[in-house]
């Protein structure tokens, strides 16, 4: 049984709250991004991807490619919740000794596929994975998650071509359409619109969604996995920071921690938000 | 000791170059309030360019503004700035011998919490290797800026190695900096220390330590990594004749392997290379870092004298 749209909500929030305390707790990290990600993130773990907390090396797996690796909150918080390691754990994230480095390593923690943390490498690799997959016939498909600013890596385009001209169709780029990277508006460094006219010139299947949009996440997921002959690019439009006022569209919080105060008053916001979820709202 | 940030005396120095000499023009790639050419950003926006998450991009970009006559400096973290675009840097900056200014931030293992991927401890390595390349480690923020301004009247590439944490102040304000030359910091007759940033100031604490103990080191600031100065080490080498290099780097290329090749032929003494072990690092505090692979002065001192211990008495 899959599970409901309000489990899932329920989880990103419960996660949310994760994110603004082990940035809390570091003292350092990425916030927004991670919080622009994760409804995204958590549709896939929780009812896209086929995977095994159990058996994180299961060669039939789906995987994920966290490309914009500074979300690794986010990562680290689904997977913490899926059952990959204990939610304790989470506290330790960026201390030395920690299996919860400050981006995501591969070598260090189950459920990681690859490192990232430099980006723009992310779609190659899963590029990688999509044809290797197929080659191997063990039929898993791959996602692959990108912020807007990273957007602007050359690399980023050189796979969306290879992609697009092999027409890898298990694959399924995800944009995190924040509109902010660090030094302000993706649209005032690099113009990045129209954005899935491109990719579709590129030979993708695009679709744009609200990426905090439970339903339309999942809708568009499943038009990914039942498009034949092409990958899918989900241009998902997010706010940076969502769930929490003061971080929401707020550049301060790409790479600044909440501090004590302004934790408290984030986590009684999502409280307040779990409260109505609950109640069905 | 009073300690200040390398990467404010950079940010400083380029607002103040570019007011003087309209050729000065500055490139970012979305990290410019962490490297700090904001403040150039913001006086000169029309010399300032943001290339956004694309550091090769940016490269090739200061290396055709050098072409026409302006004097770019482009900046972004150690790791970008020189292993993502490391073959733009190679054909259109050294090459080509462009008058580019790499001036780049949070190398090493200081860069802290952000962990492996993150903290730089190849740059130097890589960037020695390229021929024309000039390679600058400043031991604190006033060298820094010294080094900066050489840089900006220096024909040709430069590459300079900042860092995210401040460092304790060593010079006095304007000191002398010359390419090619190791400022030797403390006379000693026993053992040498050769050091390149962050790890100037902790030899230097460890000779201290060293010198209760009655041995008595001497400390060379190689901030010009590249070119190096052989006749200063060469002749400490001489004088108290066993070395030991000290860098917040990779032991394999970095500042130790280039002292050991520069000493070899006319003085092959003993050395010690202390550094970053064939491995990467890792997230935790720059305090804890510092400690965990053996760079602070305590464990400076302690590998020191076991190497003294072992090679002389
Ligand atoms: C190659 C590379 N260059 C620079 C950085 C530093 N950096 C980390 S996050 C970031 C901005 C990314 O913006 P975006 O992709 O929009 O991320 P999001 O808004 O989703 O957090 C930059 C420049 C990096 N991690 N990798
Ligand atoms: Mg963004």
């Amino acid at each position: 049984m899959p599970p409901s749209i309000k489990e899932i909500e329920k989880t990103a929030c419960q996660i949310r709250k994760e994110i603004v305390k082990m940035t809390n707790k570091a003292q350092s990290g990425h916030p927004g991004g991670s919080l622009s990600a994760i409804d995204i993130v958590a549709c896939l773990f929780m009812a896209e991807m086929k995977h095994d907390p159990k058996n994180p090396g299961w060669e039939e797996r789906d995987r994920f490619v966290l490309s914009k690796g500074h979300a690794s909150p986010a990562l680290y918080g689904i997977l913490a919740f899926e059952g990959y390691f204990p939610k304790e754990e989470l506290m330790t994230f960026r201390q030395l000794g920690s299996r919860l480095q400050g981006h995501p390593e591969k070598l260090m923690l189950p459920g990681v596929e690859i490192t990232t943390g430099s980006l723009g490498q992310g779609l190659s690799v899963a590029n990688g994975m999509a044809l290797g997959l197929k080659l191997r016939g063990l039929g898993g498909r791959v996602y692959c998650l990108i912020g807007d600013g990273e957007m602007q890596e050359g690399q980023v385009w050189e796979a969306i071509q290879s992609a697009g001209h092999r027409g890898t169709d298990n694959l399924c780029a995800i944009l995190d359409r924040n509109r902010l990277q660090i030094d302000g508006k993706v649209e005032d460094i690099k113009k990045e619109e129209p954005i899935v006219e491109k990719l579709a010139a590129f030979g993708w299947n695009a679709i744009r969604i609200d990426g905090h949009d439970y339903r339309a996440i999942l809708e568009a997921l499943k038009a990914a996995r039942e498009t034949k002959g092409k990958p899918t690019f989900i241009v998902a439009d997010t706010v940076k920071g969502k769930g929490v006022s003061f971080m929401e569209n707020n550049v301060d919080f790409h790479g600044k921690a909440a501090t004590d105060e302004e934790c408290r008053k984030a986590l009684e916001e999502l409280d307040g938000r779990l409260e109505m979820i609950e109640k069905g709202n | 000791m009073a300690s200040k940030g390398t990467r404010d005396a950079y940010g400083k120095t380029l607002l103040e170059l570019g007011r003087d000499d309209k050729r000065i023009v500055a490139l970012d790639a979305d990290l410019s309030s962490s490297t700090r050419t904001v403040l150039f950003a913001k006086a000169f926006p029309e010399r300032f360019f943001n290339a956004g998450v694309a550091e090769a991009d940016m490269i090739g970009t200061a290396a055709g503004l050098a072409s026409v006559g302006l004097i770019p400096f482009a900046s972004t973290f150690a790791v970008f700035g020189t292993g993502r675009c490391y073959d733009q840097i190679r054909q259109a900056v050294c090459i080509s011998q462009s008058n580019v200014k790499i001036v780049v931030t949070h190398g090493g293992i200081t860069v802290g919490e952000d962990g492996a991927t993150h903290q730089m401890i190849e740059d130097v390595s890589l960037m020695s290797g390229l021929p024309n390349m000039r390679v600058i480690v400043p031991a604190d923020a006033h060298q820094a800026e010294a080094a900066v301004r050489l840089a900006a009247r220096t024909d040709g590439p430069f590459f300079i190695r900042l860092s995210r944490e401040k460092f304790p102040v060593i010079y006095e304000e304007n000191p002398k900096f010359e390419l090619g030359k190791a400022d030797i910091l403390r006379e000693g007759k026993d053992l040498t220390f050769v050091a390149m940033g962050l790890m100037v100031s902790n030899c230097l604490e460890a000779s201290e330590i060293l010198s209760k103990e009655g041995i008595e080191a001497e400390v060379i600031n190689c901030a010009s990594v590249k070119p190096i100065d052989k006749q200063t080490l060469v002749a400490s080498a001489k004088k108290t004749g066993i070395i030991v290099t000290a860098e917040e780097h990779s032991v394999i290329g970095g500042l130790g392997s280039q002292v050991l090749s520069a000493i070899s032929e006319e003085c092959p003494v003993p050395l010690k290379t202390l550094g970053i072990e064939d491995r990467f690092g890792l997230s935790g505090k720059p305090g804890e870092l510092v400690k965990y692979f053996e760079l602070d002065p305590e464990s400076i001192a302690r590998k020191a004298k076991e190497f003294l211990g072992g090679k002389k008495r």
